[in-house]
């Protein structure tokens, strides 16, 4: 079964995700595909690696789904995160394509499974992986590999040989040219490259590089190579450089892919300071799910990009268990000199926090009324006075998960030059991510987007040689609205 | 730390020091699996691939009798390390199989009665040998010394004109006896270690109360359809990569089912005995040699199967010291089938002494060291399965309320 020829119908750049169904979707066309990955074989699948679920659009129950989450709603809540910053008709096609897809994920190898512990309120909106990414990244490769897709490992590409907006060929970083009939780039964002994120976030008002402080939750892979030799190469791009998803977590992680435990959760049960001990946000605004998503700005903008969740002992076991012990200390001045902060200014802090703190019902389930009275910024739920010990900080830092900027593109997926589409160069992924995204995340969208221009790129790349995918025009007539 | 069951309570720890107080009472590798534990209560990722992950989400923190609990509960079938995004290359060298396999053993070991002999586990080739040679020289040598010599005339496949009934009942029924008192004992001392009902409060009492018939009922669904070799999804577990197999459960089974066909043509053979005053040897058609043969069809497909299976098993996800344990117990039980079909084959000829104490000494090995070698494992693995199924209807006293 396995085809390979010196030219192939489809070249896919990229190993995660969006690349895998781009091939896969391919293959099933009948296309001959080669796919390229950058990283080692251990390493593989990207940020895909470390995903968790899967955004679903179901208008009633579906097996791991319970009730319904219709469009309309789907639609409502990202256009919520997004500010209105997103487009209308890819965002419904990215919505609706996530009702269906699941059989053909599951025909590949994909399990799911009720949500997580700790994770029930998604359990109407997000299908779990079970077994997360990595599982989902290893079944579709078996399942690639299977049928026929030729993989190779180790292969990063440095650059595209165009003409006249259509793909000639690849040039790998080892110099090998590899011509191909068409094209799908699906090689991540540019999150993993340090020196661009310097320079898109650039020096704030004290004359700190903001970025230099980042953390990257992900792959070190997403180099944004292709990305930079796309805009220099005069393709429409899409997206504000500093716009990505962007979280609040555990200044210890690593420097890559420290993923999904590296996240803070007691945020909402207690107070957040910055180096200069102040509070800079209400923690209780909203449901910690819903407010993740913003403290990573928040935390970019402090002094050193740096903070610390508060809580005392009063939390414990009532948050997802954190990754990295958090520093312990019986009064709040010990806590404050453990942790480096003036303990004048912190005890302060605390001390008018405490003060401010109204009498009220304490329900962490609920959006309860304990709040503050009088105190800026307001905690507006979930305020009880921090005063048993021992008490616990936890360092925060802006953990970066994937950058918006990418290729402007339209329901085919394609790259665009000069306003016109190109015929066989199609990207996905991460790559086209800031058109339905222009800034905020909600869980699980990332592999929706994906997901759909993944497929939809790795169709049209093998229509573009003249192979028809025999089932997937009707499902994606549904999904485009006509 | 045991499950949670008094939040406002001072918790020994807490979810946020660093659990030093525990640590420093753990050997190595129990406190490989409190950190490892640490790191996948966080992720969470895993949870529907077996029992080991539920069961850690009810804990904060992992002390060694958790670990212990925890390390019976796994059944290595590899799922979570291939699925595991901080496995090895990664810098938090995740390997949740691997801890919990080291931890294990020294469960065998910790708990093994009399104590003193839970060393046997270290020599765990040797120990098969010994009882090896130690069977086949005993039963030779009784031969001779209660015949005269091993060869002999046909009889008809009367194995008692060799060793008299009575002699070989008291003497199996003896170490048998003795092998299940020593399991007993240990599991019974893992059993009392992490108890879901540890707490005072009267409503974990109660519910641990409530929870005991369908928990017993729930556990033996589990351990006779083999469930946590199924993966979670049901197409099996790991071996050489991040494929499934059904192949190691299946195996499993042929070994499981033919160990107990085999002990029911026992029990039927001394219920013909006893009772219905039938002796042996009996004809192909009857009871017992058609269970005992089917069950020694069980035991030579099951142990092949399960020794290829080890032998291409990915060794990052096992305990490599662990193979002479595995492999000992695993030769052993395809030498009795062997033997028994041999005897079963020759017992008309002038060698059935010969295969009758080549058979008996083999089969003595094997009662010899079940207290003291692999098959522990399922001992053990069904006392932790029943743990769970009983902490699993028991009311969760962590309200993490969503991350």
């Amino acid at each position: 079964m396995k085809k390979s020829s010196p030219m192939p119908d489809v070249l896919v750049i990229g190993g995660g995700n969006a690349a895998l169904c781009s091939a896969l979707m391919a293959r099933e066309a009948g296309a001959s595909v080669l796919m390229l990955e950058s990283a080692p074989k251990e390493w593989r699948g990207g940020n895909s690696m470390h995903v968790r679920n899967l955004r679903c659009m179901h208008d009633e129950p579906q097996d791991v789904l319970v009730e319904a989450y219709p469009e309309e709603e789907f639609w409502q809540d990202l256009l919520k995160v997004t500010g209105g910053i997103t487009d209308e008709p890819l965002a419904r096609m990215v919505i609706r394509h996530s009702s269906r897809c699941r059989p053909w994920m599951r025909k590949h190898g994909v399990h799911f499974q009720p949500p997580l512990s700790g994770a029930l309120h998604v359990a109407r909106t997000n299908a779990f992986f079970m077994g997360g990414g990595k599982a989902l990244v290893n079944a579709y490769y078996r399942s690639a590999e299977a049928i026929g897709v030729e993989i190779r490992y180790d292969s990063p590409v440095k650059s595209l040989e165009l003409k006249d907006g259509r793909f000639i060929a690849a040039m790998t970083e080892s110099g090998e040219r590899i011509t191909a009939k068409s094209c799908v780039l699906g090689c991540g964002g540019f999150e993993s490259n340090l020196e661009w994120q310097r320079e898109a976030w650039g020096q704030n008002e004290r004359g700190e590089w903001t970025a230099e402080n980042f953390l990257i939750r992900g792959t070190r892979f997403n180099q944004g190579v292709l990305l930079k030799f796309m805009i220099d190469a005069g393709a429409e791009t899409i997206g504000d450089p500093t716009q990505a998803h962007c979280v609040a977590i555990d200044a210890r992680a690593p420097l890559y892919d420290g993923g999904i435990c590296t996240r803070i959760d007691c945020v909402s049960l207690g107070v957040v300071v910055n180096r200069e001990a102040e509070r800079f946000y209400d923690e209780g605004e909203d449901f910690w799910p819903k407010r993740y998503a913003i403290w990573g700005r928040l935390v970019a903008q402090q002094p050193g990009q740096t903070a610390w969740s508060i809580i005392d002992r009063k939390a414990i076991g009532r948050f997802m268990p954190p990754v990295f012990d958090g520093t312990q200390a019986n009064t709040l001045s010990e806590l404050a000199v453990k942790i480096g902060i003036d303990p004048a200014a912190f005890v302060e802090t605390l001390a008018a926090y405490n003060a401010a703190c109204q009498p009220g019902t304490f329900d962490h389930t609920a959006l309860d009324d304990c709040r503050t009275e009088g105190l800026t910024p307001a905690k507006t739920h979930w305020a009880r006075v921090i005063d048993t010990p021992p008490f616990y900080a936890y360092p925060l830092r802006p953990g970066i998960t994937f950058t918006y900027l990418g290729m402007k593109t339209d329901a085919t997926a394609a790259c665009r030059f000069g306003n016109a589409p190109s015929d066989n160069l199609f990207a996905a992924g991460e790559m086209v991510a800031g058109n339905v995204l222009g800034k905020g995340y909600t869980a699980g969208v990332g592999m929706s987007i994906g997901t759909a221009f993944g497929r939809i790129a790795g169709v049209n790349a093998a229509a573009s040689t003249g192979h028809r995918h025999p089932t997937f025009h009707e499902e994606l007539a549904y999904a485009a609205g006509h | 730390m045991p499950p949670v069951t008094d939040l406002e309570a001072p918790v020994a720890g807490g979810a946020c020091d660093g659990g030093v107080n525990f640590a420093a009472a753990m050997t190595a590798g129990e406190a490989e699996v409190a950190r490892i534990m640490q790191i996948c209560n966080a992720c969470r990722y895993c949870e529907g691939f077996c029992a080991v992950f539920p069961a850690m989400t009810r804990r904060l923190e992992f002390n060694a009798a958790d670990t212990h609990y925890l390390a019976n509960l796994c059944h290595n079938c590899g799922s979570c390390l291939y699925a595991c995004q901080y496995a090895p290359p990664h810098e938090f060298m995740v390997n949740v199989p691997q801890a919990l396999a080291k931890v294990r053993v020294r469960t065998y070991q910790d708990y093994a009665w009399p104590r003193a002999f839970g060393a046997l586990y270290e020599r765990a080739g040797l120990t098969v040998a010994f009882a090896l040679s130690g069977g086949l020289a005993l039963f030779m040598i009784l031969a001779i010394a209660m015949n005269g010599r091993l060869i002999h005339e046909p009889l008809k496949g009367n194995f008692y004109a060799i060793f008299p009934h009575n002699f070989l009942a008291a003497l199996f029924g003896i170490v048998f006896l003795f092998a299940l008192v020593a399991l007993g004992i240990g599991v019974l001392k893992f059993w009392r270690e992490v108890s879901p009902t540890r707490g005072d409060h009267p409503a974990d009492i109660a519910a641990a109360a409530r929870a005991r018939m369908p928990a017993v009922v729930e556990a033996v669904n589990d351990v006779a359809r083999l469930r946590y070799l199924g993966g979670g999804h049901g197409e099996g577990c790991n071996e050489g990569d991040d494929a499934f197999t059904l192949w190691r459960r299946r195996f499993h089974h042929f070994t499981l089912y033919g160990f107990l066909l085999c002990f029911a043509a026992t029990c039927v053979a001394t219920l013909y005995h006893y009772l219905f005053n039938l002796h042996a040897p009996y004809a192909f058609s009857s009871a017992p040699v058609i269970l005992g043969t089917l069950g020694g069809i069980g035991l030579i497909v099951g142990p092949i199967g399960l020794l290829w299976l080890s032998l291409k098993r990915d060794a990052l996800r096992s305990d490599a010291s662990q193979k002479a344990m595995d492999r000992g117990f695993i030769m052993l039980l395809l030498l009795v089938s062997i033997t028994g079909f041999a005897l079963l084959l020759l017992r008309d000829t002038s060698a059935m002494a010969l295969w009758l104490a080549i058979h008996l000494g083999t089969v003595m090995a094997l009662f010899l060291t079940l207290p003291y070698g692999k098959f522990a494992h399922g001992i053990f693995r069904s006392a932790a399965l029943l743990k769970f199924n009983i902490e699993k209807r028991m009311p969760n006293r962590l309200g993490l309320g969503g991350e």
